[in-house]
């Protein structure tokens, strides 16, 4: 408590003479300091209600280490922890610097281009969960859109695309990029338009060219907007239930589980809940380290309007 | 070197034409360029889309087809949603209506809780407030699909249980500490002298939030309200979980259910899902510029 009011107010020689009730209001008077206090309330019994209680109800119900040994020998487990990996790694890196490109094609002038980012963000506008079955018919291996095209096209049998365990984690990634692409790309369009005109300008008058404008102009100013983006991006792609579970389902047999679908399947399908909660707790350890940058990184950020 | 390339073309007239055509006809294949790039793009983004309206308009609920675009396209199943006209659909107003009533709550709650939360924080600087805008921002990086299971388990214990409001209070939960984050950043470019001068006129904490605080936060409230109204919309997991019966049932659980069965008529389903897509559409092209800057560097949890 002490070292975290030093942190909060450097100890003034005022401070110190204070009773600790007069310390706590701050500089509010009497009547103040309770408004703002009341005015704190709803927020902080939100916060107890429903974060802190089943945040602590989770850790108790995952704490027994006999879960973990019943989990890490799960074969379905150790499938899903590769998949959340590389739904992680490609879905985000993919989707990131494809944004990152789509927004630079978005500074384009002219008419047309207003209206195709119109079009553009109609995936992230319409709710994911009618877009995701939508996505889980088309690639339907027998009577889908995509194979029935493939075949008028090229006239041969495309992919059963749900049936191996490969192309059908690569669908649920195709989903989750076609899903949160546009959305990215608009907050990346906005750092871009954020960027002075003057500096494109100069950089023109001594003869920059696209690729040099982008190294020195751009890059470094988008950097930090860029990796805020990737990361929290990587929290909610870990936390993405819709894609996996509307495209796949999981299956085929259970083969495309992410840590998300997998905790709710083994909860509640399996009525095993201390393992489900186990199966999403084992994320910690990747979640924790990005969690820490990125808020340091967001307590800095700002925010225009 | 650009201005010795200007002296040069200055200088001499014939140079300048051919000059300018070459320059032109590199600017035509860059624009032709971009348009193809800008098919490709359109495509990509309406594939799916345009599965859902083929879908829709099968005239019969048959999705075995070999074609990409039906042969006899009909409006009749987007009939049999709006007049209700199939089983799975008897409650779809019911359905659509507490939808729209777990939104407008979320909207509201979300609304009042931040603002009184960042207000108390930036505005009138309690101590500690720092240590909440931390827990906040905390909340905000965690996935909260993550917290579902304990979540589940603990609105039994408030007797909660297949009740809209646990729904909400969940909703309300991980649309907050965005709400906070925004008021906070935005509340920064509003000068605190504003406060402190009606403070000397005697104004009360209670009506410097409402005649000064609020008037002045409009854009931000308006940002944050929307993407409140499009979380609580958009929402399945936590509505799927904690929803179970029909009449209490919002439209996207109503919508999974036709997968529970083998021979669901797709055709309704995706006419329903369309309706149910059209409401965030118009909300968002009416508010698209207030969401985008409001999201420059938030996030909408998906």
């Amino acid at each position: 408590m002490a070292s975290a009011s030093a942190i909060g107010f450097p100890a003034s020689s005022a401070a110190r003479r204070v009773t600790p009730w007069r310390y706590m209001q701050g500089g509010l008077k009497g009547s103040e300091y309770t408004w703002a206090l009341a005015f704190l309330v709803p927020y902080v019994a939100v916060f107890v209600a429903f974060v802190i209680y089943p945040a602590g109800y989770g850790l108790w119900l995952g704490s027994s280490p006999d879960l973990y040994t019943e989990l890490f020998s799960d074969p379905i487990y150790q499938s899903t922890v590769v998949n959340t990996l590389l739904f992680i790694g490609i879905a985000v890196n993919v989707k990131m610097f494809c944004a990152l490109l789509m927004s630079g094609f978005f500074m384009r002038r002219g008419w047309w281009v207003k209206w195709l980012l119109m079009i553009y963000v109609l995936p992230w506008a319409v709710p994911a969960l009618p877009t995701f079955i939508s996505i889980h018919w088309m690639l339907n291996g027998e009577w889908g859109l995509v194979n029935n095209a493939i075949y008028q096209l090229f006239n041969m049998d495309g992919p059963s695309w749900l049936n191996s365990r490969w192309l059908a984690l690569g669908s649920a990634i195709y989903s989750h990029i076609w899903k949160w692409m546009p959305f990215w790309t608009v907050i990346l369009l906005a750092g871009r338009m954020a960027i002075p005109q003057e500096l494109y300008d100069a950089a023109k008058v001594d003869g920059a060219s696209g690729w040099r404008q982008f190294v020195h102009i751009n890059f470094p100013l988008l950097a930090n907007l860029y990796l805020i983006c990737t990361l929290l991006s990587t929290i909610f792609t870990l936390g993405d239930f819709n894609s996996v579970f509307f495209v796949s389902g999981g299956g085929p047999a259970n083969s495309t589980h992410v840590l998300a679908t997998l905790g709710i399947r083994d909860a509640f399908d399996l009525a095993k809940p201390r393992l489900g909660v186990a199966a999403v707790m084992s994320a910690l350890p990747l979640m924790i380290p990005v969690v820490i940058v990125l808020m340091r990184k967001l307590k800095t950020a700002e925010v225009q309007l | 070197m650009s201005a010795t390339t200007l002296g040069r073309v200055g200088r001499s007239a014939p140079i300048v034409g051919r000059v300018g055509r070459a320059a032109r006809r590199r600017r035509y294949f860059t624009e032709a360029a971009a348009l193809a790039f800008g098919v490709v793009v359109v495509l990509w983004t309406l594939l799916p889309l345009y599965n859902m309206v083929m879908v829709a308009l099968e005239s019969h609920g048959d999705v075995f087809t070999d074609y990409i675009w039906p042969p006899h396209p009909s409006f009749a199943s987007f009939w049999i949603v709006v007049s209700q006209g199939y089983w799975y659909l008897e409650y779809f107003w019911h359905q659509f209506g507490n939808s729209l009533y777990v939104g407008v709550a979320v909207t509201g709650l979300t609304l009042a809780i931040a603002s009184l939360a960042s207000f108390s924080i930036g505005r009138m600087r309690i101590r500690y407030g720092w240590l909440v805008s931390n827990a906040a921002l905390l909340t905000y990086v965690i996935p909260a699909s993550f917290l579902a299971i304990p979540f589940y388990r603990i609105m039994q214990d408030y007797g909660l249980a297949n009740n809209l409001w646990s729904v909400i209070l969940a909703e309300v939960t991980f649309a907050t500490p965005y709400g906070i984050f925004i008021f906070s950043q935005y509340g920064r470019s509003i000068p605190i002298e504003l406060d402190e001068s009606a403070r000397i006129d005697g104004a009360s904490p209670l009506q410097i939030y409402f005649h000064i605080y609020l008037p002045m936060m409009a854009p931000a409230l308006v940002a944050v309200g929307t993407y409140a109204l499009l979380l609580a919309w958009n929402e399945y997991l936590y509505q799927f979980l904690l929803l179970s019966s029909k009449r209490s049932m919002t439209v996207p659980v109503a919508l999974a259910q036709f997968l529970n069965s083998d021979e669901a008529p797709w055709n309704y389903m995706m006419a329903t899902a369309i309706v149910y897509a059209l409401p965030p559409l118009v909300i968002y092209y009416a508010f698209r510029g207030r969401m985008t800057a409001g999201l420059t560097m938030g996030g909408v949890k998906g």
